[in-house]
Formats: structure tokens, C-alpha cells, sequence
């Protein structure tokens, strides 16, 4: 049992001015601006609006300067606040075949249909450190391309969908559960699957997918697929009973093709994984692809033996805001707690003495 | 709760689909541009809110696996507006809804939304320089992307 304690109040105040006095640093260098921050540490401000699950550039840049780029504690801020609104609207699902890719790129075929872009991608940089940033100056900047650029792009996965080498995707417009509303229970589907790892702790999802990889629970996928870039939002505001754009978010989708299943009464085929998160945020994506098709096990019949596979351990560990307070809070006052441990270890010692004794 | 489904009444009808359209336009534009397309028409004549501009969250969804059921995958912030205009009772509600946080940008959203629907030409002028500045941005977003096309067909020989 947890027993509060009152007092100290005093002390909290002046640790409250000592932590404004850490993050701002030292005063002889120019203060942060939200916009410094949402412009230039872009994918501090990803994470945050992902794992905060609130798509705001602006108050994600405002909580990674607030926890002094302790982006843990910055989706905890983005989730805190996130409680104080209410829910004006739901969406109609995002069309990512309508997406305005900044990347695409694909593992499993080379000649994709309408081609492939890197776009901004640390992928082939040497991870070598770049003196020059630490100096300001002038930076390359890009010539727009002179041909015009594609628009259209199909799906990679279309190519093995047209001659039914991959599982087709069920279409189905039922209303999807919602973890915000509803507490987690199992078993869970999917689509509910899917929400706790969108947002979930990146950290975490991206271990238990490099688990699979390594054979605990193998699923041999390829990364069919990884698009970055805009889609437009749509809601249908009641009172108008059409839908309208309120605007657009950069997400990243991720389309895993993995091992094959096949039966007596089915065709060898493909089967997927999926990952949608916000902002630009690849490994984010690629690892939760990995996992929602680990936690297919189930549904696809496979034996399940793995962590990766167990929903129950994997969906109630992904949420770093639980993991974090519950570890944490280990730091508040547990003195009666302790105490009345410290008791009764004593009392066994006295009881053993004794015993010893007689 | 239900998916909100577009009314089949209106869907694909002109009016519908020429407001969907300066909603969008509105929705999408930045801040400044906004604000520059309300002062370009002068004296905006009055308003009363029927709702003034609240800011809340949008629950999105995407689907499994690009095209299947539908999941929610995070919210978003949104501001929304209604007003109608002065001495106009029986006129059309003007409607501002924003992605974000900025209350202006949903009021001069939803005042902009109320001229368009009385056929203000002025208004009408200001959409199509929106629209043009957003299809602007768009094409140099994908020019720039476009320069790192790869064409993994010259590295072999075929």
C-alpha cells in the first residue's frame, strides 16, 4: 500500500526554479525557439507527436523544449495535454494511395511503378561526423528537378495483389475500437492492435522486431514498401453531412511482405504486416510492421512461442507514458512501505535467533 | 460510437463540391495568407458567431494495410468556427474548420466560407490564388523530392 506524505513544499519550489534554470542553460547563448526546434530537430518533433499520439507541430516543439529534449517526457506532456480537449471530430480513414511522397523506396522490386526516391534519408551518409555543421554557414540547397515529377504512385505490393501471390486485405468500414476511450482487453484485434502500437514507445517495438529477425518467432519479411510523405485529412462534420478537408499530416507507411502460408485449400501466398505513424519516422514504422505481423500468429496458425507474438506482453509494455510513471514512481516516498518491510524482516531475524537459541 | 459517412444526398453535387473545394483550400492555407486574402476584400462585412472558434482533437484513422478496416492511429489538434453574417438570419452559416490551434485562421476560414456561399466574387478571386499558391507548393515539394529518383534500370544491363 501506498501511503502519502505532505510537506516539502518549500523545496519543491526552488527545485521547480533550479530545473527552469537547467534547461535554459547558459544565458550567455541565444535562447531555443519553437521554431527552431519544429524546423530543425524535425525528428525529435516527430517522435513526440507519434508517441504523444497528437499531431502538433507546434506544442510537440513547445514539450521537447519544456523537457529539455527528454523526448520521453515530452510525449508525456503532448498525452497530458492532449486529455484537456475535447473530441470535435473523427476522420474518414487517410487514402495513402493519395499520399505526396517526399520517399519511396522498396526492397523487393527495383523497377517499382513510378519510381524511386530517396528524398532526405540518412541511409547512405558515411555516419561520419560532419564538422561543418558544428560551424554555421551555408548549406547545399536543391535545384527542383526539370522533368515533371510523378504523381501517380501505385502500390508495390499491387504488383503480387494482381496475380494473388499476397493475402488480400479485407475491406471493411466497421468502426475501429478506440484505445482512448475503451481500456485495452484481450483478445484484441487488429485494428486495436495496431492504435497501441502506433503509438507506442519506439525503443521497445523496434527490440521485439529485431527479436523476430534474429528467430524468435521469424516471420522472413521484406520491406515491400516504405513511403514517406502528405495525406489529406477529412472529416464530415455533422451538420454539413459532407466530407470536407481540414488539412493535411506527413505520416510514414510502412508495407512489410513476409513468409508465405499455404494449405491444402489455399494457394501459397504472402502475407503482410502494416505500419502508419506519424511525421517521418521509418524505424518507427518498419519495426511496428514487424510486430503487427508477429502478433498475426494467431490468426495465421502459427505456434506461438515468441515475446514479439504475445499480444498480452507486447501491448501492455508498448505505451512509454504507463511504463514510465509506473517505473518512476519507484522514486516517490514509499516510507511506511519500507518501514513496515524493514519491521518484518527484523522480526524474522529475532525469530531466528531465538529458534537458534533454544 | 459510428463512422461518419458522407450524406449520399450530397455527395457529387456541384454546390457540395465547389464548397468542398474552397473548405479544402481554406483549410490548407498558412496563416499569413490567410489573413492577407480577408484584407484583400476590404471591409468584411459583420458577423455573428453561431459558434465561436473551439479548439479539439480530430481522432484519425488509416487503414490496415493501406486499403482494409479502419484503425485509429493518433488525433490531431482542430479549431472550428461557424458565424453568420449580419442582417442576414435566413443566409448561409459559414463554416471554418482548421487543422492546429490558431482561432483566427478557423473564423476567417468559416467568414470566408459564409461570402463564398452568397457568390462573392471577390472571395471566389481569393480561392483560386490560394489554390494556386498550395498546387505551387506541392509541385516544388515533389520537384525537390524528384531529384533523388533512382533508376536502379542503368545499373544493369538488360
Amino acid at each position: 500500500m501506498y501511503v502519502a506524505v505532505k510537506g516539502g513544499a518549500k523545496a519543491i519550489e526552488a527545485s521547480h526554479a533550479l530545473l527552469d534554470q537547467a534547461r535554459r542553460g547558459d544565458p550567455a547563448t541565444p535562447e531555443l525557439s519553437l521554431a527552431q526546434i519544429s524546423g530543425q530537430l524535425t525528428l525529435a518533433v516527430d517522435r513526440v507527436m507519434a508517441e504523444g499520439s497528437l499531431y502538433d507541430r507546434e506544442l510537440a516543439a513547445l514539450a521537447v523544449k519544456q523537457a529539455r529534449g527528454d523526448l520521453v517526457e515530452a510525449i508525456f506532456l503532448l498525452r497530458a495535454y492532449r486529455t484537456t480537449l475535447p473530441r470535435l471530430a473523427e476522420s474518414l480513414p487517410v487514402d495513402t494511395d493519395k499520399m505526396r511522397p517526399i520517399r519511396r523506396i522498396s526492397a523487393a522490386y527495383k523497377d517499382l511503378p513510378g519510381g524511386q526516391m530517396l528524398g532526405p534519408t540518412f541511409d547512405y551518409t558515411h555516419r561520419l561526423l560532419d564538422f561543418a555543421l558544428a560551424a554555421e554557414g551555408k548549406r547545399k540547397t536543391v535545384e527542383p528537378a526539370a522533368d515533371a515529377p510523378q504523381t501517380d504512385c501505385p502500390r508495390a505490393l499491387d504488383i503480387l495483389d494482381r496475380e494473388g501471390l499476397i493475402e488480400q486485405v479485407a475491406e471493411d468500414d466497421a468502426s475501429p475500437p478506440d484505445l482512448t476511450r475503451d481500456p485495452l482487453q484481450f483478445p484484441a484485434e487488429r485494428a486495436l492492435r495496431l492504435q497501441n502500437l502506433a503509438r507506442g514507445d519506439e525503443g521497445f517495438l523496434l527490440a521485439l522486431g529485431y527479436s523476430t529477425q534474429r528467430g524468435y518467432s521469424s516471420t522472413h519479411p521484406f520491406a515491400g514498401e516504405i513511403r514517406i510523405g502528405d495525406v489529406d485529412v477529412e472529416i464530415v462534420p455533422e451538420e454539413l453531412g459532407f466530407a470536407v478537408c481540414i488539412g493535411d499530416v506527413r505520416v510514414t507507411e510502412c508495407e512489410m511482405i513476409n513468409q508465405f502460408q499455404g494449405s491444402r485449400e489455399k494457394p501459397a501466398q504472402f502475407t503482410r504486416g502494416y505500419g502508419l505513424v506519424f511525421g517521418e519516422g521509418e524505424r518507427k514504422a518498419m519495426a511496428m510492421a514487424l510486430v503487427d505481423r508477429s502478433l498475426r500468429a494467431g490468426e495465421l496458425g502459427e505456434e506461438r512461442t515468441s515475446p514479439a507474438q504475445d499480444e498480452e506482453f507486447v501491448l501492455s509494455h508498448a505505451d512509454n507514458v504507463e511504463a514510465s510513471g509506473f517505473v518512476q514512481h519507484l522514486k516517490l516516498p514509499h516510507y511506511v512501505d519500507f518501514q513496515s518491510e524493514l519491521n518484518l524482516i527484523r522480526r524474522i531475524r529475532a525469530d531466528q535467533t531465538r529458534e537458534a537459541a533454544e | 460510437m459510428t463512422v461518419s459517412v458522407p450524406d449520399p444526398a450530397t455527395a457529387g453535387d456541384p454546390a457540395t463540391a465547389a464548397r468542398q473545394r474552397w473548405m479544402r483550400v481554406l483549410a490548407k492555407a498558412m496563416p499569413g495568407e490567410l489573413a492577407a486574402a480577408c484584407a484583400a476584400l476590404g471591409q468584411m462585412p459583420r458577423a455573428a458567431f453561431v459558434r465561436p472558434p473551439e479548439t479539439g482533437l480530430a481522432l484519425l484513422r488509416g487503414r490496415i494495410g493501406g486499403r482494409g478496416a479502419p484503425f485509429n492511429f493518433g488525433e490531431a489538434t482542430v479549431t472550428r468556427c461557424v458565424v453568420r453574417l449580419e442582417g442576414d438570419a435566413a443566409g448561409p452559416m459559414g463554416f471554418g474548420y482548421v487543422m492546429g490551434r490558431d482561432k483566427n485562421r478557423a473564423e476567417q476560414a468559416a467568414m470566408l466560407d459564409a461570402l463564398l456561399q452568397r457568390g462573392n466574387e471577390g472571395a471566389a478571386r481569393q480561392i483560386d490564388k490560394l489554390e494556386a499558391a498550395q498546387a505551387a507548393r506541392i509541385a516544388a515539394q515533389a520537384a525537390r523530392a524528384a531529384t533523388s529518383k533512382v533508376d536502379f534500370f542503368t545499373l544493369v544491363r538488360e
